[in-house]
């Protein structure tokens, strides 16, 4: 089996992770900026993180010969302060011809505020003004139905933006057809809690588009499983799904939507 | 797959989860004070299981979701807590 896990905290995580995700048949990693937990206290906390993304990730996981890309952006958690979202929008740009950068992300909401809407279409800008994929964040729990229709709406908006080249995460039930309708990808976060799990997964894609859906761990620091991924193969295994078509959705699928930059490769 | 085969699948974990909300909604009934709007919440989301409706699943989320439109103003805070307060408003 081969996979590519498209959303991963790997700063988060440790090396036996990585050991762990190449045995299973890993074949890239892809790392959306993130929050890191806590509230980081000015720009040059994200320039640090930034480096971290574009340099020293990459270099920690090619020691398991596994590609690393990332992902930039201030993430919505850390929206609300208009100040500090401008001044961490100012320096993207400098690490955005870094070889290992994929595109903007993972942008979106998350309580779905004023500040926060503000922020996600200056991220949207900077990404049509720098021709860069879109990775968006869509909110939790009782917010996401309403931060879905907000975050598509924004997209929609901006008539630069083409939504073959926008995935929007964290999709369930109740979203993943405003996103599929609306052109745009849409990606399923397996968790242990709160989120989609394997099976709900499966029924997901046993009844959508599954041409435009990428299944991702996206594991962090909180409780979370990096091998989500080919957990939800064995899934599809158990449901019956043959081994082309599991290869198609976890390898073939991200394959196809992070292919549409060229620094994207597998091992 | 048929429902024999998903039976045999998922029956059990679902038995599991099952008793789980039925020993939840117990525990909540044997503790003191009020509930807050999530239990009223949660209860008027278990209605959308014995409706028989196909997207049982999708229902559930809806009931439980913000069913507002416009950006609020402020941010209460990071956290979500699973359920909206006015969701009878719906």
């Amino acid at each position: 089996m081969r996979y590519i896990e498209p959303h991963a905290h790997m700063v988060s995580r440790t090396t036996d992770d990585y050991e762990a995700m190449i045995t299973a048949g890993c074949a890239a990693v892809c790392e959306p900026a993130f929050w890191a937990g806590f509230d980081r206290s000015g720009v040059q906390g994200f320039y640090d993180y930034f480096c971290q993304l574009t340099d020293y990730e990459p270099k920690r996981a090619a020691k398991y010969a596994l590609p690393h890309f990332c992902w930039l952006c201030i993430n919505p958690k850390e929206s609300e302060d208009m100040v500090l979202a401008d001044e961490v929008l100012s320096i993207i740009p400098y690490f955005l011809d870094r070889p290992t950068v994929l595109g903007i992300g993972e942008i979106g909401l998350n309580k779905n505020t004023r500040n926060e809407l503000k922020v996600l279409e200056r991220h949207i800008d900077l990404a049509a003004k720098h021709d860069q994929l879109i990775l968006v964040h869509t909110p939790h729990l009782e917010d996401k139905l309403k931060g879905t229709k907000l975050i598509v709406d924004a997209l929609k908006a901006d008539s630069r933006i083409k939504p073959e080249r926008v995935i929007i995460d964290h999709v369930e039930e109740h979203t993943v057809d405003l996103v599929l309708d609306a052109g745009f990808w849409a990606g399923i976060t397996l968790y242990p809690e709160s989120k989609v799990n394997a099976a709900r997964a499966v029924d997901i894609i046993e009844h959508a588009d599954v041409h435009r859906i990428w299944m991702n761990s996206a594991c962090d620091w909180g409780h979370s499983v990096p091998l989500a991924v080919p957990r939800a193969a064995a899934e599809l295994r158990k449901r019956g799904h043959s081994a082309e078509a599991i290869d198609g959705l976890i390898f073939g699928n991200p394959q196809r939507f992070l292919g549409q930059s060229p620094r994207f490769k597998t091992a | 797959m048929n429902r024999q085969q998903l039976l045999d699948l998922y029956f059990m974990e679902a038995r599991s989860k099952l008793i789980d909300l039925a020993a939840f909604l117990d525990r909540i009934d044997r503790g003191e004070g009020s509930a807050d709007f999530r239990f009223d919440a949660f209860k008027r989301a278990l209605g959308e299981l014995a409706k028989g409706e196909p997207q049982r699943a999708k229902n559930v989320l809806l009931s439980l979701s913000d069913p507002t439109t416009e950006p609020i103003e402020r941010s209460p805070g990071k956290g979500a807590v699973g359920a909206y307060p006015n969701t009878e408003a719906k």
